[in-house]
């Protein structure tokens, strides 16, 4: 990703949300949506167009969850860890999960394939245990359903 | 031409909502039998997801739970015209565990389309805010107050002292900020609101507005609602192209508009302060009170800040009025709460209720017991910051007042069922590392208290007996300074299911 097309985003975000007050959180929304994480290239051209200092967009980006500094893997696994999916066997799950994605919660294989995160809450509590898989919400995950994942995304046993 | 009802709510397409629709479309198409598929909100009843509805004869037939390959069956069975099946459910308005609820702001869940805004007319939609139009101001305020409305966000603050302290200030510019950072797990009932009825939050942020004097608006929505964001957006723009919000609300002269801000994934944006910090696009950290947001709040300005379930319950209130609430309810909670029954349980779901059912009653009665058949040992009310309860206190109404009795809190609703494998040692260790996880890092005994805590109950698990006593009496120390000198709920509140696992199941920490 070139700077310029880095600036070009950042651009259009900032233009989006002209007039608006508090427009941080959405334009690193959109940079995010975009780009698929917001690069650290990208700070300099944020503070100067909200006339921030790099120190406080930086400090934004790091303090949400959400927001990462950079690429995932092709695809997205974010399991959730609060209490009513661990009323489910969420820890069992979640075992299961790092070991045949050989990850950690918060890391990407190597081969660029798979991000397993931990989400806390999808809302979805009384279908427990719940994961957010490329985007679609699912419930009553099992083992099978990571195995299967995992599978179709030729994920090594 | 038959409707049939396959709801688009977050938990129903989790499920496999979605594929159920395609699988309707594609073999009535084939079939060549007319069919038109609204996409409801959930009612509910999350064991009976995904919950198919068919219109039949103005009556509405219920099947369920159905997946995709039940579809061809179900139609060759006689589905359209309401025949016996395996998943027929009849119709669902008679089931007991619907039919014993008492749903004022959750009326119209599963009933309308979220994505029509005369179908939310019909369903008396709207005339809150008509009769709020021919109120003065302090009028909606005092109907608010009267009728006894609480924060249901988990403060349980008056909702009408609050509009009153935003109403009375002066300023060039007030705001209504809806909380829906709905991040407590065991909770969703916001989430089913936004999806399921939007309109009914809209009418509530209007009518807000029209009490204090607001003529902006914004939902701060948490962006692990991906589906509740497309519902709100399309209930927004519909409700602007009818004149519902924008300038000049049904040729009253009044102004209102509604934004959608998204969150980032911090739990610690369901504080009030952090989150107007958050909408103004810095680090959510919380903010020293006072002064209070409803004098100085989102750019300095009056601010009222609801969440999702009062700001929509204000349209039934001012639309049957303030007794009508009151009347529900016990003590000093009145009216009605959707309580919402998750985790290890048999028949979970969404159960609008008057304060004051026991914990018994919606555990038992409306759960059904555990959904892996083992007895229960504990439930956790009121999301991470809740206490847990062992089976004996089970009898305690679920009330604010009766709950803080019991050193424990109501929260947002939200009552989360354990089996008896459950290891309270493991969950009073997550309380305290879920809040350093989330912490803003703001004060001394929320950062630091939470990561020495979770030292200490590691420490407690692995000591000897004799050290063991100490360091439960320094958990116990540690719990003090975080209620006593954390600056908002997360480090304050997290003491509650950390000592209640320690009081009532000591046993798992020996």
């Amino acid at each position: 990703m070139s700077p310029a097309s880095i600036e070009r985003c950042v651009m259009v975000a900032v233009a989006r949300m002209k007039g608006e007050p508090g427009p941080l959180l959405e334009i690193l929304h959109s940079v995010q949506h975009e780009l698929g994480f917001v690069p650290p290239e990208a700070v300099p051209f944020i503070a100067d167009a909200l006339n921030l200092s790099r120190a406080e967009v930086h400090g934004v980006i790091s303090f949400y969850h959400h927001f990462r500094d950079r690429p995932a893997g092709q695809h997205v696994i974010k399991l959730c860890r609060a209490e009513a999916c661990q009323a489910m066997n969420g820890h069992a799950l979640a075992e299961f999960a790092k070991q045949r994605l050989k990850l950690d919660f918060g890391q990407t294989r190597e081969d660029g394939k798979v991000t397993l995160e931990a989400v806390y809450c999808l809302g979805n509590c009384a279908c427990a245990p719940s994961a957010m898989i490329d985007g679609q919400l699912r419930g009553r995950v099992d083992e099978q359903t990571v195995s299967e994942c995992a599978e179709n995304w030729g994920v090594p046993a | 031409m038959t409707t049939v009802y396959v709801p688009g709510d977050a938990s129903a397409v989790s499920l496999g909502a979605d594929a159920v629709a395609v699988e309707l479309t594609r073999e009535c198409r084939q079939r060549g039998w007319p069919i038109r598929i609204v996409r409801n909100g959930s009612r509910g009843l999350f064991w009976l997801e995904p919950l198919v509805e068919v219109s039949v004869a103005g009556k509405r037939v219920a099947y369920g739970p159905v997946r995709a390959v039940d579809v061809a069956g179900l139609l060759d069975a006689g589905m359209l015209d309401g025949a016996d099946h395996a998943l027929r459910q009849g119709n669902i308005e008679s089931h007991a565990w619907l039919g014993q609820q008492q749903r004022l702001t959750t009326a119209r869940l599963g009933v309308v389309d979220p994505a029509d805004i005369d179908d939310y007319i019909k369903h008396a939609g709207y005339t809150g805010l008509v009769a709020a139009l021919g109120m003065p101001a302090g009028e909606i305020v005092r109907t608010v107050t009267e009728s006894g409305l609480r924060g249901r966000g988990g403060a349980a603050f008056p909702t009408g002292i609050k509009w009153q302290t935003a109403h009375d200030q002066v300023a060039a510019q007030k705001y209504i900020a809806c909380n829906a950072d709905e991040g407590d797990s065991g909770t969703f009932s916001d989430r089913m609101l936004m999806e399921g009825d939007p309109f009914s939050l809209i009418e509530g942020m209007t009518i807000a507005g029209l009490a204090v004097g607001a003529t902006q608006g914004y939902i701060y929505l948490r962006v692990e609602y991906p589906h509740a964001a497309r519902a709100l957006a399309r209930a927004l723009h519909v409700a602007r192209e009818r004149g519902y919000l924008g300038n000049d609300i049904r040729d009253s002269g009044r102004n209102f508009d509604i934004s959608v801000r998204m969150g980032a994934g911090a739990y610690i944006c369901g504080e009030e302060t952090s989150m107007l910090e958050s909408l103004e696009g810095r680090r959510g950290e919380v903010r020293v009170r006072p002064p209070l947001p409803a004098i100085k709040g989102l750019f300095g300005q009056p601010t009222v800040v609801n969440n999702v379930v009062t700001l929509a319950t204000v349209p039934v209130i001012l639309a049957r009025g303030a007794a009508h609430f009151r009347d529900f309810g016990m003590g000093k909670s009145r009216g009605t709460i959707p309580f919402q029954l998750a985790g290890n349980v048999k028949h979970g779901g969404l159960i609008e209720c008057a304060f004051g059912l026991t914990v018994k009653e919606l555990v038992h009665g409306y759960g059904g017991g555990t959904a892996t058949g083992r007895p229960v040992r504990a439930v956790q009310i009121g999301g991470p910051l809740g206490a847990y309860l062992p089976e004996s206190a089970f009898d305690t109404p679920l009330d604010y007042e009766a709950l803080a009795e019991k050193g424990g809190l109501l929260g947002h609703g939200g009552v989360v069922v354990f089996d008896d494998t459950v290891d309270m040692a493991r969950m009073a260790r997550y309380a305290l590392e879920f809040c350093a996880i989330e912490s803003c890092g703001k004060c001394t005994p929320c950062r630091v208290g939470s990561t020495r805590g979770v030292e200490l109950v590691d420490r407690i698990l692995a000591s000897a007996n004799g050290s063991r006593d100490r360091d439960v009496a320094l958990l116990d120390e540690l719990c003090d300074t975080m209620a006593n000198g954390s600056l908002c709920g997360l480090g304050g509140l997290t003491p509650f299911p950390v000592r209640s696992a320690l009081r009532h199941f000591r046993e798992d920490f020996y």
